[in-house]
């Protein structure tokens, strides 16, 4: 579940708070106790993670609704 | 769910009994089956299936006495396939030599067979494909003797050549012109018996000379042969053909002796029970249910030259003419079950494989979610079987075992979390009674799409019924029975019993068919009835109708519930409604609403509700709230009953509310009851956060179930806390918000002190930022 920030080109993301524009880093992901890491645009200064929709509705779906059935 | 009981379901669904003309065949050959290859003009793959179960394809193609087309079902729709004549096409075109390809025996023996008739070369032939060592003795130098007397128009030399080139090629050692003796100048019988492992006797209806002291024989002179296993008197001897049946010739019921005889042959080298689990050999009949009026009327092709049968094309022709029988009557009704591609046995074998997985994924969790309950497949079903029964007995296990995948049901049971909160719950007496004759219980969904409608109902009540009308706001927990959550199921009828009893345990009358349905199911002491009825009793508030033609569509939860529909048909024609039917009250379908099938599974739901929509153009009267809003969603112009009874401009182009309306008009019901009815002070609520959402953006959220109440948590969140991102190319925020377990995340900016939205989504993962 890599989304590549290159996907979200069209949108130029910065943090109101921090003022900072967002940056590909480590985040971590989980669901129904399970985790894992994935590379996601967050704020390098507060952590705020972003996740676009075409990711949350699309993969993350997926993923969400592969653990529901295990 | 126990492995009884899904047998017992399995054994209800009768879509894998065999046709009629399958079943008819003594030896069960797939006559549907290779009508629809050859259909589809598959000649080669209607011979290899004609002539898997037939050692001598060819000849009975021409001699066969066809029991299968008496049988035939298309004979009440035109006439029989002419299933003989399908065979002999199927020879003429698909024919292959077939190989000789015996199996290895694990313990090979050694068999004699007496007779190279049908039956003798039938069980010669299994027995060496079983790859035992047969050796046949013929009184005459050829095979087949008594084909050889039929006409050759009939049965032609090359046809005969063509089978026995098959014999010829196989490991039988053949004895020709050895006939059995009792006189020392050829073989013996006993001889045999102690020569060999086995002896079958295809013989012909001729008694036998010889053979006393040997073999126990009939009064005919015959030897007496079971019916079931072709055994004789003899341990080690069998007999059939002819010798069986006597002097009325069948090719197919002597290839049916053969055929049973070398399996009887089998079990006894194999020390096994000759007569077990033989319930389907030979002739049966079926319970496969055909409803033959779907098709129409078509006669039998008439091959344009008789003597020489059908052409390639005329047999096409004539195979397209069968059915093929198949019941699937719920298939065929149900969007939900046929989207899945089967039938109910097979769903109930994946569900209880579902069910019983340890490991790895639950594949059916969302077909079993998807089901609507609405038990018109029962209604259906020549065996009454309902799938809603075994996909709510699933749920169950589902949520027993903590399997149920929490995405399926959270939002709806959410919405019965607020049904259930004081934003709507009442019950009061009427005001200025002290006690209740009657208790109005609308429903939360009426109250949720026209909240107008219940406050009138409930003052016409008041008017119309004496000793006072009280009211409950509140849920009767319908969405937590099909969510087979139990725990909430209970809590809700707890609540319910609680305020019931205090107002001193009324009879109820309820506006909603789902309401009817789980207090007439689940609260049997509690005297409930429709609002549909009771109007027709009290009358109706005065008024005129307006005259218009409209389809009724009933509500799945009453489908049995007749005197409601005539209620409903009675009442509507006294406001002018001229009532077009569509398949009968108790055929009804479910608007998608039922067993939550709409959050499990949109799309199958919409397939539901776009399937009845499309059954008639005129507009579509319905008695239950969620019908007429589901109708509306997907575009159908529809009423509410009460929509006949309050007329407000052009009812039937009202549109769905939508979830997070149906909410807010939950909450507003009451307080306008509390001020208007009992005189109350209550005020609305001031909302901080004033949304302003596009049409096409409310129905995107709608779809993703999102209400506008997350997205105000979202922003008040957002511009509290400072913790949004800017776009800076679209100017628009960004925020996210995790309430409990769900990320909302909403695309806004801020115009003239309102909130726009534009994109809505969430998800239920965490996420959290590592170092």
């Amino acid at each position: 579940m890599t989304e590549k920030p290159a996907a979200t080109a069209e949108a130029e993301l910065v943090c109101a708070k921090c003022q900072v524009a967002l940056v590909p880093g480590k985040v971590k992901a989980s669901y129904l106790g399970n985790s894992f890491e994935v590379d996601l645009l967050r704020c390098p200064g507060c952590g705020f993670v972003y996740v676009p929709e075409a990711l949350a509705l699309g993969k993350m779906l997926q993923v969400e609704q592969a653990l529901e059935d295990k | 769910m126990d492995g009884e009981q899904v047998r017992g379901w399995e054994g209800r669904c009768i879509e894998e009994q065999q046709p009629a003309c399958n079943a008819t065949c003594p030896v069960h050959v797939d006559a549907r089956g290779m009508a629809t290859l050859m259909a589809k003009g598959d000649f080669e793959a209607a011979f290899s299936l004609f002539a898997r179960v037939i050692p001598f394809p060819a000849i009975i193609s021409c001699i066969c006495d066809h029991p299968c087309e008496s049988a035939c079902r298309r004979a009440e729709r035109g006439g029989a396939i002419r299933i003989h004549e399908l065979e002999k096409a199927c020879v003429n075109f698909g024919f292959e030599a077939l190989p000789f390809r015996p199996l290895r025996a694990r313990d090979k023996r050694r068999i004699v067979i007496v007779g190279a008739g049908l039956s003798g070369l039938t069980a010669a032939m299994d027995l060496a494909l079983k790859g035992h060592d047969v050796t046949l003795l013929e009184a005459q130098s050829w095979v087949l003797d008594r084909l050889t007397r039929y006409d050759r128009h009939v049965l032609p030399e090359s046809v005969l050549a063509a089978d026995i080139a098959r014999i010829h090629g196989s490991s039988i050692e053949l004895r020709l012109g050895s006939p059995l003796t009792c006189d020392g100048s050829g073989p013996e019988l006993a001889d045999l018996i102690e020569a060999y492992d086995a002896v079958y006797l295809g013989i012909g209806p001729e008694p036998l000379a010889g053979i006393d002291g040997l073999l126990t024989v009939n009064a005919n002179g015959r030897i007496a042969i079971d019916p079931l296993t072709f055994a004789t008197s003899h341990p080690k001897v069998f007999a059939g053909g002819g010798q069986r049946y006597g002097t009325g010739y069948s090719p197919i019921t002597s290839v049916h002796d053969g055929r049973y005889a070398a399996l009887s042959i089998e079990r006894l080298f194999q020390g096994a029970s000759l007569t077990a689990n033989r319930e389907s050999q030979g002739p049966q009949t079926t319970r496969l249910f055909v409803n033959t009026h779907r098709h129409a009327v078509a006669p039998p092709v008439q091959p344009l030259d008789p003597a020489r049968g059908y052409t390639h094309d005329e047999s096409i022709a004539e195979a397209r003419r069968c059915f093929p029988c198949h019941c699937l009557e719920c298939v065929q009704v149900c969007p939900y079950l046929e989207h899945y591609g089967s039938y109910p046995k097979r769903y109930i074998r994946e569900i209880y494989n579902n069910e019983t997985i340890v490991m790895g994924q639950r594949k059916s969790n969302r077909m079993i979610d998807s089901c609507t309950l609405c038990g018109l497949c029962a209604e259906v079903c020549p065996e009454d079987l309902g799938m809603g029964e075994v996909c709510l007995s699933a749920r169950q296990g589902m949520v027993e075992k903590g399997r149920m995948p929490v995405s399926h049901h959270d939002f709806a049971l959410r919405d019965l979390a607020f049904s259930r909160s004081d934003a709507f719950t009442l019950a009061r007496h009427q005001p200025g009674f002290a006690s209740t004759a009657l208790l109005f219980f609308p429903g939360c969904q009426l109250s949720a799409s026209s909240p107008d409608h219940v406050a009138k109902v409930y003052a016409h009540l008041c008017e119309r019924v004496d000793r006072g009308v009280g009211l409950m706001l509140g849920c009767c927990g319908a969405p937590a029975h099909w969510a087979a959550r139990n725990d909430l199921f209970d809590a809700t009828r707890a609540e319910f019993r609680a305020e019931w009893e205090r107002l001193g345990k009324p009879p109820v009358v309820t506006a909603c068919s789902s309401c009817f349905r789980m207090f007439t199911d689940h609260q049997p002491d509690v005297n409930v009835e429709s609002l549909w009825t009771l109007l027709e009793r009290v009358g109706l508030p005065d008024g005129h109708g307006v005259p218009r033609g409209l389809t009724i569509h009933d509500p799945c939860t009453t489908r049995h519930e007749t005197a409601i529909h005539a209620s409903v048909r009675r009442l509507a024609a006294q406001r002018g409604a001229a009532i077009a039917e569509l398949d009968g009250a108790e055929r009804t379908t479910c608007c998608g609403f039922g067993g939550l099938a709409q959050f499990a599974n949109r799309e199958i739901a919409d397939k539901i509700v776009d399937r009845r929509i499309g059954q008639s153009d005129a507009d579509y009267l319905t008695y239950c709230a969620m019908c007429r809003d589901n109708f509306a969603r997907r575009g159908k112009r529809a009423l509410h009953f009460l929509d006949l009874v309050f007329i407000d401009g052009d009812p039937a182009a009202r549109r769905d509310p939508g979830f997070s309306a149906r909410q807010e008009n939950r909450g507003r019901l009451k307080r306008r009851l509390l001020r208007d009815v009992w005189r109350e002070n209550v005020t609305e609520p001031t909302e901080d956060i004033l949304l302003t959402v596009a049409a096409d953006v409310q129905a995107d959220i709608e779809k993703k179930l999102i209400l506008e109440d997350d997205i105000r948590q979202t922003i008040r969140h957002a511009e509290t806390s400072g913790r949004k991102l800017l776009d800076k190319k679209s100017g628009h925020f960004v925020a996210c918000h995790r309430p409990v377990a769900i990320t909302y995340w909403v695309e806004y900016t801020i115009e003239n002190g309102h909130y726009v939205v534009h994109r809505a989504y969430s998800h239920r993962m965490d996420l959290e930022a590592t170092s």
